[in-house]
C-alpha cells in the first residue's frame, strides 16, 4: 500500500495537480448530501483507481471499509433518537435505554458508513498515486522539516514492519518457553529507537541539518497537469452545485425524503464524467 | 592543502569509560583513497564519524584537537554544513535512503544544500550515469535489492561530486559481484571526480588493490599509515590477524607479500613457486547437482540425512520464484556452505529448513530440531542480561559461559559477542537430547565480523559436532568451516561439491588463495596453499638430487614421474584427479588436509607469523557428548 510509479494519466500528472484532484474528491464526498450522489463519488474514487492501476488495491480497502461502514451504521441506528419509521424495537437496554432502531436512523447511518469509506478510498488513491517525494518537494517551502518528517515517517512504516517481522521470525526460533510480552515489547521499542537514531544519522550526513529552502522548481504544464487540475475544478463545482440545488436534496429526518429527479441524476452521473475525464488522455503517461 | 586534516583528535562517546579516538593525527591529501583497517572496536568507524562531523554534534561526548575537512572545522560545522563537501555511506542501506524513488534519493542532498532545479537535475543526471543505475531512476527505492539499494546510497553520497567521500564497510551486506562492482565504482569515482575517500573495510583483500594508502587503528589509535604493500610487511610483523590471505600465503612461503592477485601470483612465479602459467593445470569444477559425484553423494546421504529438500518451490503470490525444485540433502555431521549472489535464495532455504515458511510445492524433513540464526543477532535478544537469554551449557559452547558475561546486557556486547549469544540461544538446552539440533543454520553470520571473529565462528561451528548450514558471502569464511559447497543462482543449485572443488575454480565465489594460486589442487586457504607449495617444492628437490627430473630455468611445475597423477612423460592435466588422491591417502606424501580446515595446523611463526593457534583457550574442546 505505498505509492509506485505506473504508466497512468494520474501518475503522470505533477503532485499538486494529483492532490489537488483527490482532495476535490474528498470535499465531494464530504458534501454530498445525497445518497445517489454520494454513490457516484465512490464509484468515481473505485473507477479511477482502476484507471490508475491501482484498482485491486483500492477494492481490497474497499472490502476493508465495509465493517467499518456496517459498524457505523450499526452505531447510528442504536444511538439516534430520530426517525418516524420504527423498523425494531430493542426495549430497554443497559446504558442505551429504550431503544426503537428507525428507518431513518438506519438509512443515515448507512450514508455515513459510505461517507467514511469514500474518504478512506481517497485517501488510499492519493497514497497510492501521489508522489511523496513530489509532495515533499511541494511543501517544503512552506515547512521543510515538518514535510520532510511525514515524508520519513511514511518511508519508515514499511521497513519497521519487515523489522517486526523479523524479529517474530527470529523469537519463533528460539527453543523452549517464548518470551514474555513484555520482554518482546521492549525488544521491539529498543529496535525502533536504533533505527530511528541510524535514520536520523543518515538524514544529518545528507545536509538536512543545514537545509535551506530550495528554490522554486518551474516545470512546465503537461496534458495532464491541466486535465486534472481542471477536473479537481468541476468536481467542486458539481458538488456545490449539488449541494445547492434543491433537486438533489435529501433529508433523513424525521421521515427519509430522497430527491432522485432527472436532475439530481444528471449531477450524479455529471460527477463520475467530470472526475474520469482526464484518464482518457493516455499520451505520456510513462516516464 | 589537505582534504581531511586531523590534528591530535581525542573523541570519548557520551558516558564511555575510554576514548574511541586517542590523539589521532593524519593527512589525507585531496585525490587519495585510504583504507581504514583495525578490528572491530579499534575506532575506524569512529574516525569516519569525525570526519563527518556526526562525532561529537550527532553522538555528542568530548572532543579534543582539531579536524579540518575541506577547509572546514569540524568544531564549527557540524555534520549538515560538511554534507556540502563531504559524502557519506554507512553499513545499512535500508536506513540511509530515507526518499521514494531512487531520483528523489539522488536529489535530496543536492536540494539539501540549496542548489538550483536545474543544478539539482545535473547532479543527480551525472551520478545515476557514473553508477550505471540511470534505469533505475524512476524506480521506488522499495523494489531495490540490497545491491541496488547501496548502490543508490553511494550515488546519494556521490552526487553533486563532493571532495570528500568517507564509507563505512559499504559492503558488509552485499555479495562478492554487487561488492566487486561497488568497489570498481568508487575506484573509478576516485579517478574522474578526484574525490578523497576514506574507506573502512574488514575485508582488505577486496581493496587494498585500489587504495593508495591504509591507516591501521588499534585502541582508537593510529598504529600504521603506509601503503599497501608496506602495510602488508607491517601487518606480518605486528598485526597478523590484518593479514590478507594471499599475504599469509606469501609471508608463509618465504615471499615478500604483494598487493593483488596479480602481482601475488607474480611474486610466486618469480620465486619459482607457481608454474608459468596458472591455467595450466584445469581446476576441477563441481558437477552440478543431480549429475555424477552429486548424484553419489546424494544417495549416501539420503541414507541417514539430517536435513533433507525434496523437489521444493518456493513461489511467491503475484510475485517470482524463490526456489525452484530444490533438492538437498545433509547429512550428520556435515558442514555446508550455501553460496550465491543477493537474492539467489539462500535465506529462503535456511527458513524452509527452519519450517518459518512452508514450501508451494516439495518437502522438507529433518531428523531433529532445526536450529536456525538469522542475519540480525540483535533480533534474539529480549533479556536483560546474558545469563537469562540461553541456557548455562549452551552459553559455555559459545565460549560466553564465564562469570564476566552473566550479568552484563545483552545489547552491550560486541558483534561477534552478539551473534555467539545469537547461536547459544537457538542451540537452546543441548544436555537434553531430545532438545538438542539436528542441524544448524546460520544467515549471514560474519557481516562486519573482523577476521578474529569470523575464526572463533568458524572453530566453533567445527566443534559442535553436528549438521551444520552457512549462507555466506563470504569466500575466506566458507572456506574455513565448510567441507561442502553449494552454490544457488535463481532458486536452484548451480554448483555442489566439497569446499575445494567449488571455491577453487571460480572467480568471485573463489578465495584470495585460490586465485593466486589458479585454483591449482583446490587449495582455498592460506595454509593449504603453503602445504602444497612447500610439498612440491620439496618433491623438486628430492627429484633433483636424485637426477631423475631436471628442472628448467623456465620451471613449470615439479610433476615427477611416480607421483600419483602423473606419467612417465609428464605432468597430467586435471591436477585434481592428483589432489583428490593425495586427500585420500596420507602416504602419499605430505601431511593430510585437516577435516576442518580453521584447525589445521598453520605455519610456523618463522614462515608465517600471522597464523594463531588452532585452539583457542577457554573454548570447549566438544560441545556435548556425541
Amino acid at each position: 500500500m505505498m505509492y509506485r510509479r505506473r504508466a497512468s494519466p494520474l501518475h503522470a500528472a505533477r503532485a499538486a495537480a494529483g492532490c489537488a484532484w483527490c482532495l476535490a474528491l474528498a470535499i465531494a464526498a464530504l458534501m454530498a448530501s445525497n445518497p445517489i450522489l454520494l454513490g457516484a463519488v465512490t464509484v468515481a474514487v473505485l473507477a479511477a483507481g482502476a484507471l490508475a492501476g491501482v484498482g485491486r488495491q483500492l477494492g481490497r480497502a474497499a472490502l476493508w471499509g465495509v465493517p467499518v461502514a456496517l459498524a457505523i451504521m450499526l452505531v447510528n441506528a442504536l444511538v439516534t433518537r430520530d426517525g418516524l419509521t420504527v423498523i425494531l424495537r430493542l426495549g430497554d437496554l443497559p446504558i442505551l435505554g429504550q431503544t426503537d432502531v428507525t428507518l431513518e436512523a438506519t438509512v443515515y447511518g448507512a450514508m455515513l458508513g459510505l461517507r467514511a469509506v469514500a474518504l478512506i478510498l481517497c485517501g488510499l488513491l492519493y497514497t497510492l498515486a501521489v508522489d511523496p517525494d513530489e509532495v515533499l518537494r511541494l511543501f517544503r517551502r512552506v515547512s521543510f522539516r515538518s514535510a520532510l518528517t511525514a515524508a520519513v515517517a511514511t518511508r519508515m512504516v514499511p521497513v519497521l514492519i519487515r523489522d517486526g517481522r523479523r524479529l517474530a521470525d527470529a523469537q519463533r526460533c528460539r527453543p523452549g518457553p517464548p518470551p514474555s510480552r513484555l520482554a518482546l515489547m521492549r525488544a521491539a521499542c529498543t529496535g525502533v529507537l536504533d533505527r530511528a537514531l541510524d535514520v536520523a544519522a543518515a538524514l544529518e550526513v545528507r545536509g538536512y541539518g543545514s537545509a535551506r529552502r530550495p528554490p522554486a522548481h518551474r516545470r512546465a504544464y503537461s496534458r495532464h497537469d491541466v486535465a486534472f487540475l481542471a477536473s479537481a475544478v468541476a468536481i467542486v463545482a458539481v458538488s456545490v452545485t449539488a449541494r445547492l440545488d434543491p433537486a438533489a436534496a435529501f433529508a433523513a429526518y424525521p421521515e427519509l425524503h430522497l430527491a432522485a429527479g432527472a436532475q439530481a441524476l444528471l449531477l450524479a452521473a455529471a460527477l463520475p464524467a467530470v472526475a474520469l475525464l482526464p484518464f482518457a488522455a493516455r499520451r505520456g503517461v510513462s516516464r | 592543502m589537505s582534504a581531511v586534516e586531523l590534528r591530535g583528535v581525542t573523541y570519548t562517546y557520551p558516558g564511555a569509560p575510554a576514548p574511541a579516538l586517542r590523539d589521532v593525527t593524519l593527512d589525507i591529501a585531496p585525490g587519495e583513497l585510504v583504507v581504514v583497517a583495525g578490528g572491530s572496536g579499534s575506532g575506524k568507524s569512529t574516525l569516519l564519524r569525525a570526519i563527518s562531523g556526526l562525532a561529537p554534534h550527532f553522538h555528542g561526548g568530548t572532543f579534543a584537537g582539531q579536524a579540518i575537512v575541506a577547509g572546514m572545522d569540524t568544531r564549527e560545522h557540524g555534520p549538515g554544513e560538511l554534507a556540502q563537501a563531504v559524502g557519506t555511506l554507512f553499513q545499512d542501506p535500508e536506513t540511509q535512503v530515507v526518499t521514494g524513488t531512487v531520483r528523489a534519493e539522488l536529489a535530496f542532498g543536492l536540494e539539501n544544500r540549496g542548489l538550483s532545479p536545474a543544478e539539482v537535475a545535473r547532479g543527480v543526471e551525472e551520478a545515476a550515469l557514473a553508477l550505471a543505475i540511470d534505469q533505475l531512476l524512476e524506480r521506488s527505492t522499495a523494489e531495490l535489492s540490497g545491491g541496488e539499494l547501496q548502490r543508490v546510497a553511494l550515488g546519494a553520497a556521490l552526487a553533486g561530486r563532493p571532495e570528500v567521500v568517507v564509507l563505512d564497510e559499504p559492503t558488509s551486506q552485499l555479495d562478492p559481484v554487487a561488492g566487486d562492482e561497488l568497489l570498481g565504482l568508487l575506484r573509478r569515482a576516485n579517478e574522474d571526480f578526484e574525490a578523497t575517500i576514506v574507506l573502512a573495510e574488514h575485508r582488505l583483500e577486496r581493496c587494498l588493490g585500489a587504495a593508495d594508502r591504509v591507516i591501521v587503528l588499534t585502541g582508537g589509535q593510529i598504529v600504521c599509515d603506509a601503503s599497501p604493500e608496506e602495510f602488508l610487511a607491517w601487518a606480518g610483523r605486528a598485526a597478523p590477524n590484518l593479514q590478507t590471505p594471499g599475504a599469509r600465503l606469501l609471508s608463509a612461503v618465504g615471499v615478500a607479500p604483494a598487493v593483488g592477485v596479480k602481482r601475488a601470483r607474480g611474486a610466486l612465479r618469480q620465486a619459482g613457486l607457481l608454474p608459468e602459467r596458472a591455467r595450466e593445470i584445469e581446476p576441477r569444477w563441481a558437477g552440478p547437482p543431480g549429475s555424477g559425484r552429486a548424484r553419489r553423494r546424494e544417495r549416501v546421504a539420503r541414507a541417514s540425512a539430517a536435513l533433507r529438500l525434496d523437489r521444493v518451490w518456493h513461489e511467491l503470490r503475484s510475485g517470482p520464484v524463490i526456489l525452484r525444485d530444490l533438492s538437498l540433502t545433509v547429512a550428520p555431521d556435515e558442514r555446508v556452505a550455501l553460496m550465491g549472489r543477493n537474492g539467489a535464495g539462500k535465506s529462503t532455504l535456511l527458513r524452509h529448513a527452519a519450517g518459518l515458511v512452508k514450501p508451494t510445492r516439495g518437502t522438507v524433513a529433518a531428523a531433529g530440531r532445526v536450529a536456525l540464526l538469522l542475519q540480525n543477532p540483535t533480533d534474539y535478544l529480549v533479556h536483560e542480561t546474558v545469563a537469562a537469554e540461553a541456557p548455562p551449557r549452551a552459553l559455555e559452547v559459545v565460549g560466553l559461559g564465564g562469570a564476566e558475561f552473566a550479568a552484563r546486557h545483552p545489547r552491550d556486547l560486541s558483534g561477534g559477542e552478539k551473534q555467539r549469544l545469537a547461536l547459544a540461544i537457538v542451540l537452546g538446552d543441548i544436555d537434553d537430547v531430545d532438545a538438542r539440533p539436528a542441524v544448524v543454520c546460520l544467515d549471514e553470520p560474519t557481516r562486519g565480523m573482523d577476521r578474529d571473529h569470523k575464526h572463533q565462528l568458524a572453530e566453533l561451528l567445527c566443534r559442535l559436532g553436528t549438521a551444520v548450514v552457512v549462507a555466506t558471502h563470504d569466500p575466506e569464511f566458507a572456506a574455513a568451516f565448510a567441507e561442502r559447497v553449494v552454490l544457488l543462482a535463481d532458486g536452484a543449485p548451480i554448483a555442489d561439491g566439497s569446499a575445494a572443488e567449488v571455491l577453487a575454480g571460480g572467480s568471485y565465489f573463489a578465495t584470495e588463495t585460490a586465485r593466486i594460486l589458479g585454483g591449482l589442487g583446490g587449495a582455498l586457504t592460506p595454509a593449504q596453499g603453503t602445504a602444497l607449495i612447500e610439498r612440491r617444492t620439496a618433491a623438486r628437490e628430492a627429484i633433483a638430487l636424485a637426477g631423475r627430473w631436471e628442472p628448467s630455468p623456465c620451471w613449470r611445475w615439479p610433476w615427477p614421474p611416480g607421483l600419483p597423477g602423473t606419467s612417465a612423460s609428464g605432468p597430467m592435466h586435471g591436477s585434481s584427479r592428483w589432489w583428490g588422491r593425495w586427500r585420500r591417502s596420507p602416504r602419499s606424501g605430505g601431511s593430510r588436509l585437516p577435516p576442518c580446515p580453521m584447525s589445521s595446523p598453520p605455519p610456523t611463526s618463522s614462515s608465517s607469523p600471522g597464523t594463531r593457534s588452532a585452539v583457542r583457550p577457554g573454548l570447549p574442546s566438544a560441545p556435548w557428548p556425541r
